[in-house]
């Protein structure tokens, strides 16, 4: 069996619809940023493949994932840092009690 | 002629304006009163040198072989070029009248300037709050009335009209803190505005159809030989008309196009000079300061109608209609203000009335000119007047500030038998009475005396009418004099000093402008002055009949005063009450505040301004107000959308992406 690059996309694909569906039902901000996390790998092997199937002689796919990868910690790192303060100053990490930003 | 000198006299009181305007503040009192009194003695200066060069020293641009004056046009600068015909020009144009109004402006401005540093301040010797402030507008307004005489366009004149009246306007609210002079300037605004409207129209209806706002294009012919110079012409004013007639323009209200242009200006004349009914705004404009009233409301602007009327004199000439339209207007006025001044309280008002009536006698004066009487008598007659009128009625309100100033009052009750304490004023106030009376040897009986020698040339019932009103003015100006100085001993009121006469800058102006009042009656006039530039000699039309029966008339006003108010006694109340419905018409002005304000509040206001009010109000704000109100509607409907619930945007983010992603679809499908 040979594998072709639809054996890598539908994986990519449900793990991206796996990050929104985390993304938008979970109620803890943690869980929410796994789930942000989950959609950026999917993209990332998206990029790596479509770069090794349809342009094996270049490489800007693979940097590209490289570099999404250190923005990601980086990314993730903040995020962390907003959830802690927000958690000492709400006492609280519900994405749904934390509506002081409408209208 | 060189034109540094002419420049200058522009320059200079425009430089003082904003020099005092901007930095006054920052000097004191004493110094910008002085600078400002040195400018316009300077400019002064300068007048006078071009007006003694342009009559004494007969270059061939000033004056023709024939001893014919000419007109001449110093310098005259595109300022504004619309198109290629619509060009305003600022120029300086130098003639007998702009000449002879060159010397009046200064004089009397720089003796407001003098008189108003002893004036404008207390009797500790105080100045008064926004002195430099005063010096500043009186400088804009010499500016302005320099601009206008010497203009060498209708349109020039018209730009120095609208700024002589905004000076005026910002002069007689200078007591900005007191609501009479504040009203007061409103009014006199609004109604010379109100007048402009129709001077604007008649210079549009006049450039339209005669093709230039030029008045050496409108009246004169240029001269032979030299550039610049013109000389006044029937024919060039008799072409204008013509070129007006041939065009296939409309009559209105069974009048021609040049007679509506003449009537409209004359509106404009109107307005400034206060003829009837637009002379409303004259008595209150004496709540500005006594010296303001005696260079703006007596001397100068005022006299900027008949200025105008003169300037464009040849084509007056041209239209019968208009120059009865100004004898009738003039006759009326100055009959109605020689009996409204008969009976007011106020000396000023008395003195404002005067004015009017003296203006009138100018205008009918104008009306009743004609090349054929006695050569355009009436012509340099009204000039004449103005000449003479400007000095002693300068003094007049000048000995009447000092009277204010001593008593601290404008009511003559208050004043009675002033003439032990206040010799000066006494001397100076009575000749400035003996001028306006008409008694030779003084300026006004000559002035006075041609006036009526040309009205009687045009008609006799012109030369009776105006024989009762200098009658009138005679009564009017010595029962003024009498209920000032005589009529009953002083009383000084407890713990006041006695009043006295005033410091010397105050006293300077008042001797000057008396000698002047008592000897210019001899200068010859007419050898400067005429309507066409051509010299004579006014004593060869002297006519002893008239100058016997003015001066009888003139005996008889003055004795009846002395009559009735000399010494203290019950004969004007007996007289007051004797007629009590003609003294009350005239005490009350005949009424004609109270119409004005019938007309405005109570028709216009009603009739027009409460529906176009209402229009405003509903229709115009309603459809502002409704758009408003559907936008707060509909942003209120939406407001929800922003929940600040992150999820929620992200669901809508991704409905969004995919109904996108759907449409792609369909549409490549």
């Amino acid at each position: 069996m040979e594998i072709t690059a639809i054996y890598y996309l539908i994986p990519a694909l449900v793990m991206f619809c796996c990050g929104v569906y985390g993304f938008i039902t979970r109620k803890n901000m943690i869980a929410m940023l796994i789930s942000l996390e989950l959609m950026l790998n999917a993209v990332d092997i998206n990029f790596v493949v479509f770069n090794r199937f349809l342009f094996p002689e270049q490489m800007e796919g693979m940097f590209f994932t490289l570099f999404a990868i250190a923005i990601a910690a980086a990314e993730t790192a903040l995020a962390i840092a907003i959830i802690i303060n927000i958690f000492r100053a709400a006492k609280n990490i519900d994405v749904r009690s934390l509506n002081e930003m409408k209208f | 002629m060189d034109v540094t000198i002419p420049i200058l006299i522009l320059a200079i009181p425009l430089f003082m304006f904003v020099f005092l305007g901007l930095l006054g503040m920052k000097m004191t009192h004493k110094l910008a009163g002085i600078l400002g009194t040195a400018g316009m003695g300077t400019v002064m200066v300068l007048a006078y040198t071009t007006a003694f060069t342009y009559f004494f020293s007969g270059a061939p641009e000033f004056i023709n072989a024939a001893g014919e004056r000419l007109q001449y046009v110093v310098f005259d600068q595109t300022w504004l070029a619309f198109t290629q015909n619509l060009v305003i020009k600022l120029g300086f144009l130098l003639d007998p009248i702009s000449a002879m109004m060159l010397v009046v402006i200064t004089t009397i401005s720089f003796m407001v300037h003098l008189y108003s540093l002893g004036y404008m301040r207390d009797h500790h010797g105080v100045y008064e709050h926004g002195f430099q402030r005063f010096y500043a507008f009186l400088s804009l307004f010499s500016f302005s009335m320099l601009g206008l005489v010497v203009a060498t366009n209708i349109f020039q004149m018209y730009i120095f009209w609208e700024l002589v009246g905004a000076s005026s306007y910002l002069l007689i609210g200078f007591y900005y803190t007191k609501p009479s002079a504040v009203s007061a300037s409103k009014k006199a605004f609004i109604v010379t505005r109100f007048a402009d409207l129709g001077f604007l129209i008649g210079i549009l209806v006049l450039s339209y159809y005669g093709g230039t706002f030029n008045f050496t294009d409108l009246t004169s012919v240029p001269a032979d030989g030299i550039a610049n110079v013109y000389q006044v012409s029937e024919g060039t004013a008799a072409s204008i008309r013509d070129l007006i007639a041939s065009n296939p323009a409309p009559t209105f209200l069974g009048g021609s196009v040049l007679t509506w242009a003449l009537v409209l200006i004359f509106m404009g004349g109107m307005g400034k000079s206060a003829m009837m009914p637009l002379h409303i705004w004259l008595p209150d404009a004496m709540e500005g300061p006594t010296p303001v009233s005696a260079l703006i409301h007596a001397a100068t602007m005022v006299v900027a109608g008949v200025y105008l009327v003169a300037r464009l004199f040849p084509l007056y000439l041209m239209e019968e209609t208009a120059l009865v339209i100004i004898t009738v207007v003039g006759a009326l006025t100055a009959f109605y203000a020689a009996m409204v001044a008969c009976t007011q309280i106020d000396i000023k008002r008395v003195l404002a009335f005067s004015t009017i009536s003296q203006i009138a006698f100018m205008m009918v004066s104008l009306g009743v000119a004609r090349p054929e009487i006695h050569h355009g008598l009436g012509y340099m007659a009204s000039m004449f007047h103005l000449f003479t009128h400007a000095m002693f009625k300068a003094l007049l309100f000048l000995g009447a500030g000092a009277l204010i100033h001593a008593i601290g009052s404008n009511d003559y009750t208050a004043m009675h038998g002033l003439r032990k304490h206040m010799p000066i004023t006494h001397i100076t106030f009575l000749i400035g009475c003996l001028a306006i009376a008409g008694i030779i040897p003084f300026s006004g009986f000559f002035s006075k005396d041609e006036i009526l020698s040309s009205c009687m040339g045009y008609d006799w019932v012109a030369y009776l009418w105006m024989s009762m009103v200098a009658g009138l003015t005679a009564f009017y100006m010595f029962r003024l004099y009498f209920l000032i100085f005589w009529w009953k001993e002083h009383k000084v009121p407890e713990g006041h000093h006695a009043p006295h006469d005033q410091p010397w800058t105050m006293s300077l102006p008042l001797i000057i402008l008396a000698v002047v009042s008592c000897v210019s009656g001899f200068i010859p006039f007419g050898k400067l002055v005429s309507w066409n530039g051509h010299p004579y000699d006014f004593m060869a039309h002297f006519d002893w009949g008239v100058a016997a029966v003015s001066l009888v008339v003139a005996l008889a006003g003055i004795g009846l005063a002395a009559k009735m108010y000399m010494h203290e006694n019950t004969l004007p109340e007996k007289f007051r009450n004797a007629v009590p419905a003609l003294w009350d018409w005239c005490h009350h002005r005949f009424y004609w505040d109270e119409l004005y304000m019938f007309i405005t509040h109570k028709i216009i206001f009603n009739s027009i301004c409460r529906p176009l009010a209402w229009f405003d109000r509903h229709i115009i704000d309603g459809t502002m107000d409704s758009f408003a109100t559907v936008t707060n509607k509909a942003s209120d409907a939406i407001k929800p959308l922003q929940s600040g619930q992150i999820q929620m945007y992200v669901w809508w983010y991704l409905i969004g992406a995919l109904a996108l992603g759907a449409v792609t679809v369909i549409c490549l499908i």
